[in-house]
C-alpha cells in the first residue's frame, strides 16, 4: 500500500485516495473541430508508461482535493507530488527504469 | 509418569506445568513450554499426517514455520482451524488437534493407493485432466475434492473478535535472535522508535535450540535475558513476540498478525482480547534479521515419519527436552550438521552412523565428533530407506568420485531417526517480497539478499552471515545505521557489539540430488516438495516435456506451491533444475516469494467489520417513526429506506396498489431524505451548471426549479435531479439516492481540474436536511394548514420553490413532483424532521393521508414515463436513447457533449427506450425479460432488448411496463415477444412511455 503525501494534509495511506489517470491531459475547447478519433482519444486513452509517470490523485475521504503525483510504475516510489495547474517538476528521469 | 520419551532433564519447558491435550481422540500429556510437535514425539508419536497426493504416511521434519508435512487441524465446530503447523502450535490445556488430508484415519488410509497407482499421477496431472474433455473432469473432480484437500472449514461462523490497528515506527526489525537482539538493542539505545517483531513466544531465535552457546563470556540464553530486559526498560522500543511478520507490501507497509490468546486454554482467555490482531504498520526503516532455514537432502523415500531436519533434532533435544529418536543416523553434506550428532549423542540418543557426502569430512564441529568416537562414513550416502510409519532403517553406499552413482548393494543401518542437512537456505522472504533482488552466493550454496529495493537491510543469518559472533556484529551495526538514518544518531562512547564464537556449516559438499539405488523414477521417491508431493523424477519429467522456465516448472509441477510456500522445496528444486541442464544455479533464476510467509487466520482481515458493522447503516430522521408504523425497508446504497407500509394483513403488492391509489386520489407521504442534496455557491454556480447539465442554466431565475441531466465524458447518462436557485449565485442540487457521492467527486474533479478559474464552491447537505413529500390532488389543501406561503398557483407555480415555515419551523417548499401528482418537498432543518412528519400525519387525517415507499414511488414515476438512472440507463445510454433530445442544449458545451455526436449515436438499430404494454393486462412482464421479434424453438433468438421496469398500475388499470428496444421508437404499435425461463411466452406491445395524465394537467394544476 502506497503512502501518498497529500500536498493539503501530509502523508496519508492511499486507501484515503481514489486514482484519476494520467495527469496533464487538458479537456479540449474546441471539441467542435476534433474528429471522432482525436475525442476518443482524449476520452478513452492514457498513456500506460514503464518508468516515471504523471497521475491524479484526489484525497477522497480526506481533503477532496485533486493533486497531480509523479510516480514510477516500476519501484511505485513516488517522486513527487504537486498541485492540479502546477508544471510537473524538473525529474531526473535518466536511472529510473 | 513422564512421557516415554522425554528426557529427565534440560529444555525450556516448565516440568511443574503439565498439560493435558488429544491428538487424534487419544489423550496425552505434555509440558508447559511444549510445541504440539514436540508434546507428540515426547509421547513418539511420529506419524502425524497423510501426504497430499499419495497419501504416504507422514512424520514431523522440522521445528518451526518450514514444517511442511504436520499440517494440524485444530479445534473443533466453529473454532476450527485448519492446516496450522504442528512446530509452531504452543502447547494448551485442552487442545484438541487431528491429522488432516487422511480418511479414514491417519494409520489406515484408503487412498495409499495412489502411491502405488503413482504412475498414473505424474507431474501436470492436474493440468492435464483440464485439457480433456469437460466430461472427463466432471467424472474426476469429486474424486479428486475428496482424496485431495489440505484440512476442513469451521462449521460455524468464528465466534471469535479479531482487532486490526496501525502503527508506524522508525526501525522495524523483524526475528529476534541474536541479530535482531542486537538490532533492537542499539537502535533504541540511540532514541529510535524500534517495533522488535518475533514469531516465536520467546526470544532469542536459534539461540533457544543451542545447548552450549555464549555470548560474551556468559551462557547464551543469560545474554539473551539481559537483552530483553534492557529493550523492555527502553520506552521507544515495542516487543511483539507471538507475530509473524507475513507480508511486506509497497513503501515500508508491513503487515503483521499477532497471536494474542492462541496460547491460553479456553477459559483464561481475557474477554478484552482478541485473538488475534493485524498490525498495519509503515516503518521508515526496516531491518531484517529473520534468520535461516536448513535444507534437506533429496535422496530416496526422504518422507519417511522420523526423517527430520538436523537442526530441529537439536531443538527437540535442546529446547524441549525430548527425544526424537533412540537410534540415529545423520545424513550431511555439511560439517554443521555435526553440532546435531553430539546433541543427541549426549542426549543419550544411540548415533549410529553420520553418513556424509563430504569426501574427506573434516571441520571444526567433524572433529569434535570424531574425538567423541561416532562412526563416520564420508563419501557415503543412504541410498535407500525403509519402515512404514516410522524409518527403522537406512542402505548406506560409497558414492563415486562424481557423486553421480554408488556402488555396492550398501550397508543396512537400523534406527528409528535421520537427521538430515543439505546446507542452510537464508530467510530471504520479506527481502524478496520487497522486491530487492536476491543473488546466489556459491559458497554456502544459497540464495543470499542482494540490493534491496526500498529502506530495507538485512543482518545476520539472513543476510548469509552463519556465524553467531558475525550475526552479533552485523545487527549490532545495523542498528546504528538505520536509526541513524531515521535521524537517531547513537549517543555517547561507541560500544562494541557482544562478541561470540564465529563458525558457519563450512565446509560442505553440494549436491542437489542424491543418487538412489535403482534410477530415477524405478522405484523409491527422491521429494523435493513434500507438502504437493513433488519429486525429482516429477521435475525431470517437466524438463523433458520442454518446460524451461523455473516459473513454468514450478506451476507445472506445483513445486513451492503449498501453504508452507517451498520454504525446504524450492531451491532444492532449482538446483536440480540446473543439474539436469549442467548449468550454473543463477542461469535458472529463482521463483517469486509471495506473502503470506505462513497463512493468515481469515478473521483478522475481517476484523470488526462483521455482522452490523459491516458496512455503515445510514437512516433518515423519521426513521424510528417508519419503523413504529411497521414499514418493510429495502437498502438503497448504504440507506435504509421504507419500501412499502403495509397494514392488518396486506401482502407487498396489496400495500403497493393502495398506497399508489392514495396518491392519485388524494394524499401520499413520503420521506426523500435520502436525495442527495449538494449545495452549490459561487459568482459562477449558473455558468458551472450549464457545463455540468445538458440543458441550460443561466436564466433559471432566482426561485426556480429545474430538472438536469448530467453525462459523464463518454455521452452516456450519469444521473438526473432537479437543481433549484436559492439566489443569484447560490442553487441546491439533487441527486439521486445512491449517486450523491460519485456526483459530488464528479462535480469536484471538474471544477478543480478542468474548470480552476470558476469561482465555485460544493457543500454536501444531504445529512442537513429532511425531505417530505407531499403528493395527491389534497398535497395543498393539507399544506396550506401548516404554512404562512401563499400557496396559490399563481404565486407557487410548478418548478418553483418558497421559503417560509411548515408547522412553525423554517422550511424552503419546492413545487416539483417525481409522481406526476400535484406535488410539494418540504426541506426542514434535519433535526425537525420527525417532529414534522408527525404533524403532517396527524393533520393530514382527514385526508386519509397515506405514507407511500419507494416501492409506490417507482410505479408512479412509471406511470409517467419518468426514468430512474440505473434502472432504465446502465451507463450506456445517452439522452437520445431515452427519447430526451428536448433536454440537450445545442447551443453550449458541457461535459459528455462532443461524445453524443458520434457517429455510432446517431445508428437507428441503438436501443431506445419505449413503452410495453402485454395483450393480457392482468400480466406483469419479469424485469429484464429479453424481447424479441421472433420466438424461435428454443435459444439462440434474435435478443432485441430488455425490460427495465415493469409494474401493475391500479391508476392505469393494467400492467404497464418500459424497455430499451433496438430501434425501439421505430417500432409504435409493433407486437414482441418475452420468452421467459419457464417456457412461457408473453406477447405484448411497443408504445410511448407515458401511460397515465399524458397531457400533464395534474402536475400542474
Ligand atoms: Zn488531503
Amino acid at each position: 500500500m502506497l503512502e501518498i503525501n497529500c500536498p493539503y494534509c501530509g502523508p496519508r495511506f492511499e486507501t484515503e485516495f481514489s486514482y484519476g489517470g494520467e495527469a496533464h491531459i487538458e479537456r479540449p475547447k474546441d471539441s467542435e473541430n476534433l474528429t471522432d478519433e482525436q475525442w476518443g482519444d482524449y476520452v478513452f486513452m492514457n498513456s500506460n508508461t514503464k518508468g516515471v509517470f504523471l497521475e491524479r490523485w484526489v484525497h477522497t475521504s480526506g481533503c477532496r482535493r485533486w493533486f497531480n503525483v509523479a510516480r514510477d510504475t516500476v519501484s511505485y516510489q513516488i517522486l513527487a507530488v504537486y498541485e492540479t495547474g502546477a508544471k510537473p517538476p524538473k525529474l531526473d528521469l535518466r536511472n529510473d527504469v | 509418569m513422564p512421557a516415554r520419551f522425554r528426557l529427565t532433564q534440560g529444555g525450556l519447558i516448565d516440568r511443574s506445568k503439565p498439560v493435558s491435550f488429544q491428538f487424534n481422540g487419544k489423550v496425552y500429556l505434555g509440558f508447559e513450554g511444549d510445541t504440539l510437535a514436540s508434546a507428540l514425539i515426547a509421547n513418539g508419536v511420529h506419524l502425524v499426517g497423510r501426504s497430499f497426493k499419495y497419501h504416504r504416511p507422514r512424520g514431523i521434519m522440522s521445528a518451526g514455520a518450514e514444517e511442511a508435512n504436520a499440517l494440524i487441524q485444530v479445534g473443533e465446530g466453529a473454532r476450527s482451524d485448519p492446516n496450522l503447523r504442528a512446530t509452531q502450535i504452543e502447547l494448551v490445556d485442552g487442545l484438541v488437534a487431528s491429522s488432516q488430508n487422511c480418511w479414514p484415519s491417519v494409520e489406515f488410509d484408503v487412498s495409499i493407493v495412489n502411491n502405488f497407482a503413482s504412475r498414473l499421477l505424474p507431474s501436470g496431472f492436474y493440468y492435464k485432466t483440464f485439457m480433456w474433455p469437460a466430461s472427463f473432469w466432471m467424472t474426476y473432480e469429486s474424486a479428486i475434492r475428496k482424496a485431495a484437500g489440505l484440512g476442513k472449514a469451521p462449521e460455524g461462523p468464528d465466534p471469535d473478535s479479531y482487532d486490526k490497528t496501525f502503527a508506524h515506527c522508525d526501525v522495524l526489525v523483524v526475528g529476534a535472535g541474536p541479530s535482531g537482539l542486537t538490532a533492537a538493542l542499539s537502535a533504541g539505545r540511540a532514541g529510535a522508535r524500534v517495533i522488535l517483531a518475533e514469531q516465536d513466544n520467546a526470544l532469542g531465535g536459534d539461540l533457544l535450540s543451542e545447548a552450549d552457546a555464549e555470548i560474551q563470556g556468559q551462557p547464551a540464553l543469560e545474554w539473551v535475558e539481559g537483552a530483553r530486559a534492557e529493550l523492555e526498560g527502553l520506552e521507544n522500543v515495542r516487543i511483539l513476540t507471538r507475530t509473524q511478520c507475513y507480508g511486506y507490501f509497497d513503501h515500508n507497509f508491513i503487515g503483521l498478525m499477532q497471536n494474542l490468546t492462541d496460547h491460553l486454554p479456553q477459559n483464561a482467555k481475557p474477554a478484552s482480547l482478541p485473538r488475534h490482531r493485524l498490525w498495519k504498520l509503515r516503518a521508515k526503516q526496516v531491518l531484517l534479521a529473520t534468520g535461516a532455514i536448513e535444507r534437506p537432502l533429496v535422496f530416496s523415500d526422504n518422507d519417511r515419519p522420523g526423517i527430520m531436519l538436523a537442526s530441529a533434532c537439536r531443538t527437540y533435544v535442546n529446547r524441549y527436552g525430548v527425544k526424537p529418536g533412540k537410534k540415529a543416523v545423520i545424513f550431511t553434506n555439511n560439517d554443521g550438521a555435526y553440532a546435531a550428532a553430539l546433541d543427541l549423542h549426549k542426549a543419550g540418543i544411540h548415533v549410529a552412523a553420520i553418513v556424509d557426502l563430504r569426501s574427506d569430512p573434516e571441520g571444526p564441529m567433524t572433529e569434535q565428533a570424531r574425538e567423541a568416537g561416532l562412526r563416520i562414513l564420508g563419501n557415503h550416502a543412504v541410498i535407500a530407506t525403509a519402515g512404514d510409519k516410522r524409518v527403522k532403517a537406512v542402505l548406506v553406499a560409497p558414492l563415486s568420485e562424481d557423486g553421480e552413482k554408488v556402488y555396492g548393494g550398501g550397508e543396512k543401518i537400523d534406527c528409528d531417526l535421520v537427521a538430515v542437512s543439505g546446507g542452510w537456505n537464508p530467510t530471504v522472504h520479506l527481502h524478496s517480497q520487497s522486491r530487492g533482488k536476491i543473488v546466489f552466493d556459491d559458497d554456502y550454496a544459497c540464495f543470499v539478499p542482494g540490493t534491496p529495493a526500498q529502506e530495507s537491510v538485512t543482518a545476520g543469518a539472513c543476510s548469509g552471515n552463519f556465524g553467531l559472533g558475525a550475526c552479533l556484529t552485523q545487527g549490532h551495526d545495523a542498528g546504528i545505521a538505520t536509526a541513524a538514518k531515521t535521524g537517531f544518531k547513537a549517543k555517547g562512547r561507541k560500544r562494541a557489539p557482544p562478541k561470540a564464537e564465529d563458525r558457519n556449516f563450512l565446509p560442505a559438499r553440494w549436491m542437489w540430488l542424491v543418487p538412489g539405488d535403482k534410477p530415477l523414477g524405478h522405484g523409491g521417491k527422491h521429494f523435493v516438495d513434500v507438502q504437493n508431493d513433488v519429486t525429482a523424477a516429477d521435475l525431470h519429467l517437466a524438463l523433458r516435456e520442454g518446460y524451461r522456465s523455473i516459473e513454468h516448472v514450478k506451476r507445472y509441477t506445483t513445486t513451492g506451491m503449498g501453504t508452507d510456500q517451498g520454504k525446504t522445496s524450492n531451491v532444492n528444486a532449482i538446483g536440480i533444475v540446473a543439474g539436469h541442464f549442467g548449468c550454473p544455479i543463477p542461469n535458472v533464476g529463482v521463483t517469486t516469494f509471495r506473502p503470506p510467509y505462513t497463512p493468515v487466520t481469515f478473521g483478522v482481515f475481517a476484523g470488526r467489520d462483521v455482522g452490523d458493522l459491516l458496512d455503515p447503516v445510514r437512516k433518515t430522521p423519521m426513521h424510528a417513526l417508519h419503523e413504529h408504523a411497521g414499514a418493510a425497508f429495502e437498502d438503497v446504497g448504504q440507506w435504509k429506506r421504507p419500501w412499502y407500509f403495509p397494514i392488518a394483513g396486506e401482502d407487498m403488492h396489496q400495500a403497493v396498489n393502495r398506497e399508489v391509489k392514495a396518491c392519485r386520489d388524494s394524499l401520499g407521504v413520503m420521506d426523500a431524505s435520502t436525495l442527495g442534496k449538494i449545495d452549490i455557491q459561487g459568482k459562477d454556480a449558473a455558468e458551472f451548471l450549464n457545463r455540468i447539465y445538458t440543458n441550460a442554466w443561466s436564466q433559471l431565475k432566482v426561485g426556480a426549479c429545474r430538472y438536469g441531466l448530467m453525462l459523464g465524458e463518454d455521452g452516456m447518462v450519469m444521473d438526473d435531479g432537479v437543481t433549484s436557485r436559492l439566489g443569484e449565485n447560490h442553487f441546491l442540487m439533487t441527486t439521486t439516492t445512491g449517486n450523491a457521492a460519485p456526483v459530488l467527486g464528479h462535480l469536484e474533479e471538474y471544477l478543480q481540474t478542468e474548470w480552476p478559474e470558476l469561482e465555485v464552491y460544493l457543500t454536501s447537505v444531504t445529512e442537513q436536511f429532511a425531505t417530505i413529500s407531499l403528493a395527491g390532488p389534497n398535497a395543498r389543501n393539507l399544506l396550506a394548514e401548516l404554512t404562512d406561503i401563499d400557496l396559490s398557483a399563481e404565486a407557487f407555480p410548478f418548478m418553483t420553490l418558497r421559503e417560509g415555515t411548515a408547522a412553525g419551523i423554517p422550511a424552503r417548499v419546492f413545487r416539483i413532483s417525481f409522481t406526476g401528482d400535484l406535488s410539494y418537498e418540504i426541506n426542514v432543518p434535519a433535526s425537525y424532521g420527525a417532529a414534522l412528519w408527525q404533524t403532517v400525519m396527524t393533520a393530514g387525517e382527514k385526508y386519509g393521508i397515506t405514507p407511500y415507499g419507494t416501492e409506490a414511488m417507482h410505479v408512479l414515476r412509471a406511470e409517467k414515463g419518468f426514468i430512474i438512472v440505473g434502472q432504465e440507463t446502465d451507463g450506456s445510454v445517452t439522452p437520445f436513447d431515452l427519447g430526451m433530445d428536448w433536454i440537450v442544449s445545442k447551443k453550449k458545451d458541457f461535459v459528455g457533449r462532443r461524445s453524443l455526436f458520434r457517429a455510432d449515436m446517431s445508428k437507428d438499430d441503438r436501443k431506445q427506450l419505449v413503452g410495453l404494454l402485454t395483450d393480457v393486462p392482468e400480466q406483469v412482464l419479469p424485469e429484464g425479460a429479453q424481447l424479441v421479434e421472433k420466438v424461435e424453438d428454443k435459444p439462440p433468438m434474435k435478443m432485441l432488448g430488455h425490460v427495465t421496469s415493469s409494474y401493475h398500475s391500479p391508476n392505469v388499470g393494467r400492467s404497464i411496463a418500459m424497455a430499451l428496444i433496438k430501434g425501439g421508437r421505430a417500432r409504435m404499435g409493433s407486437k414482441l415477444y418475452a420468452p421467459l425461463a419457464d417456457g412461457k411466452v408473453v406477447t405484448c406491445t411497443v408504445t410511448g412511455v407515458v401511460f397515465y395524465d399524458k397531457e400533464g394537467e395534474r402536475t400542474r394544476g
